[in-house]
C-alpha cells in the first residue's frame, strides 16, 4: 500500500464590516429586506461606476499586516469575467497579478507541533448577491426557478490564500480558528462562519510520501464551520486514498460539502476550465500605498492573538486557559486589567474561564452586561490570600458580584461568608472547646486521631461556620501535641 | 436667420437675460423645428415635451429672479446613451427597450441644476458602436445637409439636431471620434474634452478608458459654455479629474499669432477625399498667414492606432456589456435555464455590430491571445502617447482633417466594417492618448457637404485648443446652413 | 491571412446564443478584422509598458459613508420578472 501525504491549501473569504459597500454608498446590512440596500452601482444599472471605499482598503491592509504580508506599494484592480445571475455586472471587480498584500505567513500550533503556513496573497474584491432556489427543498438542480437578492452584492470581500503548506485536517482547523481570531481582533469583520461572513474553500490533493510534485486537487466549497472543514478534509483524504489505491485517478473538480450526509459530492468538473479574461479595471485608478499609509496601518494593529497567547503562557497559565482568553477578546481584557491591578494571574484566569464563562452561558448575557470589574477580581483574590474567604466561598462571592449584589466585600458580608482567620481569636475559641472536651483530647494525646474531626466541628459550630477549618485543625493538632 | 431656433447659445442667453425672449419661446421654436425636420432626419428617439416645458418654466422663473446661468433655459439634446431619470434610455438597443432609469447621470444632473432644458434623447449607433448612426435598433438618422447621407456617428442624432436647429446644443460621447466625426459631417462644432474632465457617471459605457462626454454646438464659444456647465470633479466617477478646471475662455479672442501649430503627415494621407485634403491645407495656410508658426511633425505609431483601438475598445466593451443579461432590466428572451435565457436575450437584444465587437473583445482577452492582442494593443497605446508627448515639445496644437471624407451615403459602408472603421482614423489617436480635440467646420465639398477641421492639444490643454479653434472659426467664416434648417423646407 | 478563431467557444464565453450560420458569418468577419488588428504585433514593443488608462492619477476613493439606496418597487418595476421583492430567473444550471 502506498502511503500518502495530503497537501492542503485554503482560500478564505472574509466580508468586511464597513458602514457602506465596497464601491457604492449602500449600507452593509444583512438584516435588511431583500433588495432594499441596492443602488445603480451595486445593481450594475447601465452607466453606473464603482468608487472604492477607503475604509475597506484600510481593513484589508490591516489583515495583510497582521499576516506578516508585504503591503504592496503599487496595486491594481482587475475585472474577473464570468456570467452568473447573482453577479450583477457579470464580472467581479477583484485583484489579479498585483494584490494589495503578498508573501506573508502565520504560525500555529497543531497536534502539539508549532507550524508555519505561508500566505500567498490577500486581495480585495466584492461579494455577489444571494440566490435562492425554489421548487425542491432549495436544491439547485431540481429548482424550477431562482430568486435573487442583491443586498450582499458589492459588500467588501477580502480573499486570503495560503500556500499549499497544510498537511492535516487539524492544522487546517487551527489555521481557520486562528485566522478568525485575528480578523475579529482587528475589528474588521465579525467573521461568522455560520452566517457566511467568513467562508472557506479548501483544496486537497494527495501525493505519495516522499514525492515532490503535487497530485491532482479537488476544491471543496460550502464549508461553513471549523468542524465541517476538519471533516471535509478527512473525508476527501479518505476518498482520494480509496480512488488512488483502487488504481483510479483524481478528477480536478469542485466538490460540495454536504452537512447532512457528511460527504463531499461533485459539483462540476474543471474540464471546461473557466477563462476569466482578467484585465485591468478601467473604471478604477491604480492604488498607491505609500510609506505613510503603511505606517498608519501598522500603528493601528492591536495586540494579535499569537502575541497575547505567548504573553499569557509566560504568566504560568496553561495553554487551554490561555486559549479561552485569546479567543474572546473581552475575557482577555478583563484578565489583563485584573492582573494589572494586582490579582494573581492563575487565580484570575481560573475565575474568568470558570465561573465567569459559566455565568455568561447560563444567564445568556454579554460580558459587558456583567456588573463585574477587574478590581472586583483583584479584591476577591486579596481576600482569599488573606484567608478571610475560603476558595469555595470565593466562588459564591463571585457569583453574588455577577448577580449585582455589590463588591466582593459587600457580598461576603451580606452572605456572611467571611472567615475568622485571626489566629488570636481562633485560639481562644479552640481552647474553650478543648477545655470542654477533655476525653477527646486525651484520646488524641494517646495517639487516636479520630476525635479531630469532632473537635474541628465543635469549633466551627462555636464560630458559626466562619472559621478557616484548615487553620482550626492546625491549632487543635498543635495544642494537643503540647 | 430670424428664427430663434438658429441662435447660438450665447446670443440666446443675451435675449433671455434682457427679457426679449423666454425659455418657453426657445423651446417652442426648437420643437417647431423638430416638427418639420424629424420626419426627414429621425434624429430624436424621444422628445420629452412635458418634461421640457416644465424645465423651461422653471428656467423662466429663475431668469426672472435674476439667477440665470449661461445654460439656464437653453434647449439641449442628450445622446440616448446618457441616463435620464424617468425618461426612457435605450442606447439605441433593443436590449434596453423601455428602460426607465431611476437616476440621472452626472452631466445630465449638472445641466438640470442650472435649469437647462432637455428636449429629448438622440439616436446613436447602438451602444455608440459605429460611425454612421445606421447601427441603431430604432432606425437610421439622416444628415440634414443631404438626407441620402449619414450624419456620421455614433453621436449622429446629436450632431443632426444641432445642425438642423431642433436643439441649441447636444451632448454626445466620444470613444473613437463619435462626437467629432458626426460634428464634421453635419457642419457643427464637436469637442472631445480631456479624458476625466467630464464625469462618465451615467454614461452607458462603451470603452471605459476611452469614453468621454462632449458638447456638439453651432459655435466654438457655445462649446465652451456647455463644457463649463458639465466639467469638473465628480465623486461618483473614480476616473474623474481631481484638479482645478482650467479657464476655457483664457485664449478665446487671443488669435494665433505665435501659436505653434503642428501638421502630422500621418494624418494627411493621399487616400483621403481630395476636397478634404485641400480644405485642410488651405486652413493651415490661413493659420500661417494669421501668424501661427506651422511646422511638420511626425506621429509614426499613429499608423497602428486604429488597429490598437479595435482591440482595446471591444475588449473593454465585452465586459461593459456583460451586464445586459435579462435579469434586472431591459429585454428578456425566455429560456429553460438562466444560462439559456441570458444567451438568447443577448443574441436577440444586441445588433450585429455590437455582437461583432463583443466577440472580438472576448477573443482578444481570452486565454492564449491576451498578450498578442490586448496586451500588445496597450503597448501601442503607450507609443501613441509618446508620439504625442514628443510632438507637443515643439508645438502647442496639432491639426488634421476630422474625417477622411465628408458625409457618405446611407448603406455605403454598412456592409464593410473595416471601411467604416477607417472613418475614425484621425480621431482615434486622441482617445488613445486621452487628450482633448475639437472639430470645427471650415467649408463645403463639391457636393455641398461640410468639411471638419480637427485641432488637438495636450492633456488639459482646452484653453489653447479653444484659442486655436476660435481663430479657425473666424478664418473659415462658415455660415452655410443645411437645407433642412432653412425656409426651403419650412 | 485572416485569423482562424474558435468562434463557438468565444460565443459561449460571451453568452451569445448564435446559430451555426451566424457563427460562421461572425467567424469570417472577425477573422478579417483581426487580420488588420494583428498589425499591432508588428510593432517592437519589448521595452514598452502597456497603457491601461490615460490618467496619471492614483487612489480615488470615497469615504465610508452610507447614502440612501433605491426604492425597491422602482427597481423591480424594471425587472423582466420578480417575485415578492426579489428578481426571478429560470432555474440556474450549476
Ligand atoms: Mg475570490
Ligand atoms: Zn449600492
Amino acid at each position: 500500500m502506498t502511503e500518502y501525504e495530503a497537501v492542503i491549501g485554503i482560500e478564505t473569504h472574509v466580508e468586511l464590516q464597513t458602514n457602506s459597500k465596497m464601491f457604492c454608498g449602500c449600507a452593509v446590512d444583512f438584516n435588511a429586506e431583500a433588495n432594499t440596500v441596492v443602488c445603480p452601482v451595486c445593481l450594475a444599472l447601465p452607466g453606473a461606476l464603482p468608487v472604492p471605499n477607503a475604509s475597506a482598503i484600510d481593513g484589508i491592509l490591516s489583515i495583510g499586516a497582521a499576516l506578516s504580508c508585504e503591503l504592496v506599494e503599487h496595486s491594481l484592480f482587475h475585472r474577473k469575467n464570468y456570467f452568473y445571475p447573482d453577479l450583477p455586472k457579470n464580472y467581479q471587480i477583484s485583484q489579479y497579478d498585483v494584490p494589495l498584500c503578498a508573501d506573508g505567513h502565520i504560525d500555529i500550533v497543531a497536534d502539539g507541533e508549532p507550524f508555519r503556513i505561508g500566505i500567498t496573497r490577500v486581495h480585495m474584491e466584492e461579494d455577489t448577491g444571494k440566490s435562492t432556489h425554489i421548487g425542491d427543498d432549495g436544491r439547485i438542480r431540481a429548482a424550477s426557478h431562482s430568486l435573487l437578492d442583491f443586498n450582499r452584492a458589492g459588500v467588501p470581500l477580502v480573499e486570503i490564500v495560503t500556500e499549499p503548506d497544510i498537511r492535516t485536517a487539524e492544522q487546517a482547523r487551527v489555521y481557520g480558528a486562528e485566522l478568525q481570531m485575528i480578523v475579529r481582533t482587528l475589528g474588521v469583520s465579525d467573521a461568522r462562519l455560520e452566517e457566511g461572513s467568513m467562508r472557506f474553500d479548501v483544496n486537497v490533493s494527495l501525493r505519495p510520501v516522499g514525492q515532490e510534485e503535487f497530485g491532482t486537487r479537488t476544491e471543496v466549497k460550502n464549508v461553513n464551520s471549523l468542524r465541517s472543514m476538519y471533516r471535509a478534509i478527512e473525508f476527501e483524504i479518505a476518498r482520494q486514498t480509496e480512488v488512488l489505491d483502487s488504481g483510479g485517478t483524481i478528477v480536478q473538480e469542485t466538490r460540495h460539502w454536504n452537512e447532512d450526509s457528511q460527504r463531499t459530492t461533485s459539483m462540476r468538473s474543471k474540464e471546461d476550465s473557466e477563462d476569466y479574461r482578467y484585465f485591468q479595471e478601467p473604471d478604477l485608478l491604480p492604488l498607491h500605498i505609500d510609506a505613510a499609509w503603511s505606517a498608519r496601518v501598522y500603528a493601528a494593529i492591536p495586540e494579535l492573538p499569537a502575541i497575547r497567547r505567548s504573553r499569557y503562557l509566560e504568566t504560568g497559565i496553561d495553554m487551554v486557559t490561555a486559549g479561552v482568553m485569546v479567543a474572546d477578546a473581552g475575557l482577555g481584557e478583563l484578565f489583563d486589567a485584573a492582573v494589572a491591578s494586582g490579582a494573581d494571574p492563575k487565580q484570575a484566569a481560573n475565575w474568568i474561564t470558570g465561573e465567569v464563562v459559566a455565568n455568561l452561558r447560563r444567564t445568556e448575557r454579554q460580558l459587558a452586561d456583567l456588573p463585574l470589574s477587574a478590581e472586583h477580581l483583584t479584591q476577591l483574590d486579596e481576600m482569599v490570600s488573606a484567608g478571610s474567604l475560603s476558595a469555595t466561598a470565593a466562588k459564591d462571592v463571585l457569583g453574588g458580584v455577577m448577580d449585582g449584589e455589590g463588591s466582593p466585600e459587600q457580598v461576603a458580608q451580606s452572605r456572611d461568608l467571611l472567615q475568622i482567620s485571626d489566629t488570636g481569636a481562633l485560639t481562644t475559641e479552640v481552647n474553650t472547646v478543648l477545655a470542654d472536651n477533655e476525653d477527646a483530647v486525651d484520646k488524641m494525646r494517646s495517639g487516636d486521631m479520630k476525635p479531630l474531626g469532632f473537635l474541628v466541628g465543635q469549633v466551627m459550630k462555636a464560630t458559626g461556620g466562619k472559621a478557616d477549618p484548615r487553620m482550626v485543625s492546625e491549632l487543635i493538632r498543635n495544642s494537643v501535641k503540647e | 436667420m430670424s428664427d430663434l431656433a438658429d441662435l447660438s447659445i450665447t446670443s440666446a442667453h443675451e435675449l433671455l437675460d434682457s427679457g426679449e425672449t423666454s425659455s418657453s419661446e426657445l423651446l417652442d421654436a426648437v420643437l417647431k423645428r423638430a416638427g418639420i425636420t424629424e420626419s426627414h432626419l429621425h434624429a430624436y428617439l424621444t422628445i420629452d415635451k412635458a418634461g421640457a416645458a416644465e424645465a423651461a418654466a422653471r428656467a423662466d422663473e429663475r431668469i426672472a429672479a435674476g439667477d440665470g446661468a449661461q445654460m439656464t433655459g437653453i434647449p439641449i439634446a442628450l445622446k440616448d446613451n446618457m441616463v435620464t431619470k424617468g425618461v426612457e434610455t435605450t442606447c439605441s438597443s433593443k436590449i434596453l427597450s423601455g428602460w426607465i432609469p431611476p437616476y440621472d447621470g452626472t452631466a445630465v444632473s449638472r445641466l438640470k441644476e442650472v435649469d437647462a432644458v432637455t428636449v429629448g434623447k438622440t439616436n446613436l449607433d447602438e451602444f455608440a458602436m459605429g460611425s454612421s448612426t445606421e447601427n441603431s435598433a430604432y432606425g437610421v438618422t439622416r444628415n440634414p445637409w443631404d438626407t441620402e447621407r449619414v450624419p456620421g456617428g455614433s453621436s449622429g442624432g446629436s450632431a443632426a439636431v444641432v445642425a438642423a436647429g431642433s436643439a441649441f446644443a447636444a451632448l454626445g460621447s466620444d470613444t473613437g471620434g463619435s462626437v467629432r466625426q458626426p460634428a464634421a459631417l453635419c457642419g457643427v462644432v464637436g469637442l472631445k474634452p480631456t479624458y476625466g474632465l467630464v464625469s462618465r457617471y451615467g454614461l452607458i459605457a462603451f470603452a471605459s478608458s476611452l469614453d468621454q462626454i462632449g458638447p456638439i454646438t453651432r459655435s466654438v464659444e457655445d462649446a465652451v459654455v456647455v463644457l463649463e456647465a458639465i466639467a469638473g470633479h465628480d465623486v461618483m466617477d473614480a476616473t474623474s479629474y481631481r484638479g482645478a478646471v482650467p479657464d476655457f475662455r483664457a485664449g478665446l479672442s487671443a488669435g494665433v499669432a505665435g501659436l505653434r501649430v503642428g501638421v502630422a503627415a500621418e494624418l494627411l494621407r493621399d487616400d483621403m477625399q481630395p476636397e478634404v485634403l485641400a480644405a485642410t491645407r488651405k486652413m493651415v495656410d490661413q493659420l500661417s498667414d494669421a501668424g501661427a508658426a506651422v511646422r511638420q511633425v511626425s506621429l509614426p505609431s499613429v499608423e497602428y492606432a486604429l488597429s490598437a483601438y479595435y482591440l482595446i475598445a471591444p475588449a473593454e466593451a465585452s465586459a461593459n456589456l456583460a451586464r445586459f443579461d435579462g435579469v434586472r432590466y431591459g429585454l428578456r428572451v425566455d429560456g429553460e435555464t438562466t444560462e439559456e435565457m441570458m444567451a438568447r436575450t443577448r443574441a436577440e437584444g444586441f445588433g450585429p455590430e455590437v455582437i461583432r465587437r463583443i466577440l472580438l473583445g472576448t477573443y482578444a482577452l481570452s486565454a492564449g491571445y491576451y498578450d498578442a492582442f490586448y496586451g500588445q494593443a496597450q503597448r501601442v497605446r503607450t507609443l501613441v502617447r509618446r508620439d504625442f508627448a514628443a510632438a507637443y515639445e515643439n508645438v502647442d496644437v496639432l491639426v488634421s482633417p476630422t474625417s477622411p471624407t465628408t458625409a457618405f451615403s446611407v448603406g455605403e459602408k454598412s456592409t464593410d466594417p473595416i471601411a467604416m472603421y477607417y472613418s475614425d482614423v484621425c480621431t482615434i489617436p486622441s482617445n488613445l492618448s486621452g487628450d482633448p480635440a475639437i472639430s470645427v467646420p471650415i467649408g463645403l465639398d463639391d457636393a455641398g457637404l461640410p468639411i471638419g477641421f480637427q485641432v488637438m492639444a495636450p492633456s488639459l490643454g482646452e484653453p489653447v485648443l479653444f484659442q486655436a479653434a476660435a481663430e479657425i472659426e473666424r478664418l473659415a467664416d462658415f455660415t452655410a446652413r443645411p437645407r433642412l434648417a432653412t425656409s426651403e423646407v419650412t | 491571412m485572416p485569423v482562424e478563431i474558435d468562434i463557438a467557444k468565444v460565443a459561449k464565453l460571451a453568452r451569445l446564443a448564435l446559430n451555426d450560420e451566424q457563427l460562421a458569418s461572425y467567424g469570417e468577419q472577425l477573422g478579417a478584422i483581426l487580420e488588420h488588428a494583428e498589425r499591432v504585433q508588428a510593432m517592437a514593443t519589448d521595452d514598452v509598458e502597456p497603457t491601461s488608462h490615460p490618467l496619471a492619477m492614483t487612489n480615488s476613493f470615497r469615504a465610508d459613508v452610507v447614502i440612501p439606496s433605491l426604492d425597491r418597487d422602482e427597481v423591480l418595476s424594471q425587472a423582466p420578472d420578480s417575485v415578492e421583492g426579489q428578481f426571478a430567473v429560470p432555474r440556474i444550471l450549476e
